[in-house]
């Protein structure tokens, strides 16, 4: 296969470094930075085994085999808003936070703060770099869901809400310990708290398992709300659950605002 | 626009500390627009902080920056398209493709070079598709460049530009930088390499504990002044050969064998040397008359002694 570049002439015409600086419009830097980033985090490795492999096997294994006790019903009801719930955490916090960490440690942040875009465009494609990645993921999820015998329920809306602010908490606590830690620690804490999430925050343990008093703090986890209000909805039909949206609130607010005033470029 | 008459880059009374340190100490200088300034110093002088004030990384504790007229901490965003930026080190995503990053960079600006033009040019066109972690030091030095220049800026910071490149990868970085003042592109330099800011510069400012210690064209700062040197049997009597010279003029020798004779050169001087030598028995090699090398005013005005 021969690429642009390669196929490029032996001799280049003469460079004209006669100054024309312009840049172009906000909307088109940031389409540009999503691109880029994109294309970077999908051919990432470590990236894809995060994001898509341990969601899905996860998936398939509790889902199809009775290896693990899920209770009275349908296991892949209860698993997917778990499942669910696991994608954003590992995209908005621990990809977000490791990848924009080692930007932070190799002075990318810094050079990209030379160029036109400005830093609110930058967080821009981040986001929707996180969120494209998260719809990619959901979409592979339900697929495989459904193949298992998924039967959703409930509203759409709700559960867009719900992705947005789980997304919105995840993304502030991701960026917070970027901004503040270095990489290495930010690497070797994102891993732990995704590892400890998953265990204590009802994405695939139920949390009926663990005594009530440490029950009603472990619901007070982002994570654990996130994937509860989603079983609320997507397994039992709820509406909008108050009491999952008022945490992810919380969480999302606390986690910005804490990013916002902490996060140091270099 | 900017107002006509003003510099590239204006400083006045820059002081930047860290703590008990202070980095820049009361620097002021002036930076001619189409020209290339060097900014020359020892390590720990302060030219990186002073850059990256310029850039805008940095906020002065006090004095005034201009940067084409405007003031980078607060009008950063109608200054950044038109300042390039080349970083010491790194800047890069380490999995960054070449090609990819600064395809990047090139579709932030409205006329930009084509990427794969200035890839070729600086002999990185093998490399486009090479993660940025895999090159050689100089090889993401000229990637570092490229991305500095790709926008067509008006005015560039090039902090050490050279450093880790081998002799023709500099040569080439030098004829970049020609192309870019003869295209009317301010230039701002950094290095420690005195041949770099001799061969390169319209201006040098040499810097040292935070300010300025010198400035001038690279001719004016060596000056008229020169010096005659030889190799000759070890041990003159320099004493005696010195009182048959000019007042006002220095001899040494170092190392044993080596003279170096600090006068006002002239055809007399010169003849009174040889001479002396002469009538010695005195044969006398390597005789040469030399005007005073950057490298000469730099150590003179920086110190000889290592830094801690």
């Amino acid at each position: 296969m021969t690429t642009p570049y390669e196929a490029a002439p032996p001799k280049a015409a003469p460079l004209d470094f006669t100054p024309a600086p312009a840049a172009v419009p906000l909307p088109g830097m940031v389409l540009a930075q999503t691109r880029y980033e994109l294309r970077t985090m999908l051919r990432n490795g470590e990236q894809l085994l995060l994001t898509l492999i341990i969601p899905v096997v996860l998936l398939v294994l509790f889902g199809a085999t009775s290896l693990l006790d899920l209770g009275a019903g349908s296991r892949v009801g209860f698993l997917t808003p778990g499942i669910l719930a696991l994608a954003v955490m590992s995209t908005a916090f621990t990809g977000q936070a490791i990848g924009t960490g080692f930007e932070r440690r190799y002075g990318v942040l810094k050079r990209l703060g030379a160029t036109p875009l400005p830093r609110a465009g930058l967080i821009a494609a981040k986001t929707l770099t996180v969120v494209a990645v998260e719809a990619l993921q959901a979409a592979v999820i339900c697929a495989v869901a459904l193949a298992l015998g998924w039967e959703p329920h409930g509203d759409p809306f709700s559960v867009v809400v719900l992705l947005l602010l789980g997304t919105a908490a995840f993304s502030g606590f991701g960026l917070l310990m970027a901004g503040t830690l270095r990489a290495e620690a930010t690497l070797a804490a994102a891993n732990l708290v995704y590892v400890l999430l998953l265990a204590v925050g009802g994405v695939v343990f139920p949390l009926d398992e663990f005594p009530a008093p440490v029950r009603d703090a472990l619901e007070l986890l982002p994570i654990s709300a996130l994937a509860e209000g989603l079983r609320d909805v997507l397994r039992d039909g709820a509406a909008l659950p108050a009491g999952p949206v008022l945490v992810l609130a919380v969480w999302a607010v606390a986690g910005l605002a804490l990013a916002a005033r902490f996060f140091r470029w270099e | 626009m900017t107002p006509p008459g003003g510099g590239a880059v204006e400083l006045d009374s820059l002081v930047k500390r860290y703590g008990a340190v202070t980095a820049v100490d009361g620097l002021s200088l002036s930076a001619a627009r189409g020209a290339v300034t060097a900014l020359l110093g020892p390590n720990g002088a302060g030219k990186t902080t002073t850059i990256e004030i310029c850039e805008g990384f940095r906020r002065a504790d006090s004095g005034t920056v201009r940067v084409l007229g405007l003031d980078p901490a607060a009008d950063g965003r109608a200054l950044k398209p038109r300042v390039g930026v080349m970083p010491q080190s790194g800047g890069v995503p380490a999995t960054a493709r070449a090609g990819e990053f600064l395809d990047l960079v090139a579709s932030f600006h409205a006329a930009p070079l084509d990427p794969r033009a200035l890839l070729e040019r600086l002999g990185l066109s093998g490399h486009a598709r090479t993660p940025f972690r895999r090159m050689s030091g100089g090889q993401q030095q000229r990637l570092s460049l490229a991305v500095a220049v790709v926008g067509r800026p008006e005015l560039v910071f090039l902090d050490e530009p050279t450093t880790g490149l081998d002799p023709q990868a500099r040569r080439s970085t030098w004829e970049l930088i020609g192309e870019l003042r003869a295209a009317g592109v301010s230039v701002v330099l950094t290095t420690h390499n005195m041949e770099e800011a001799e061969h390169l510069s319209d201006r040098v400012v040499i810097v040292d504990h935070g300010k300025v210690v010198a400035e001038g064209a690279p001719e004016e700062l060596t000056g008229a002044e020169r010096q005659l040197r030889f190799r000759a049997r070890p041990g003159l009597g320099l004493e005696e050969l010195l009182s048959a010279l000019p007042a006002g003029c220095a001899a040494k020798e170092s190392p044993a064998g080596h003279y170096l004779i600090e006068a006002d050169v002239r055809p007399e001087l010169l003849a009174t040397v040889t001479a002396w030598c002469a009538s010695h028995g005195v044969m006398t090699e390597d005789l040469r008359i030399e005007r005073r090398t950057l490298e000469d005013v730099f150590l003179e005005l920086t110190g000889r002694e290592l830094r801690p």
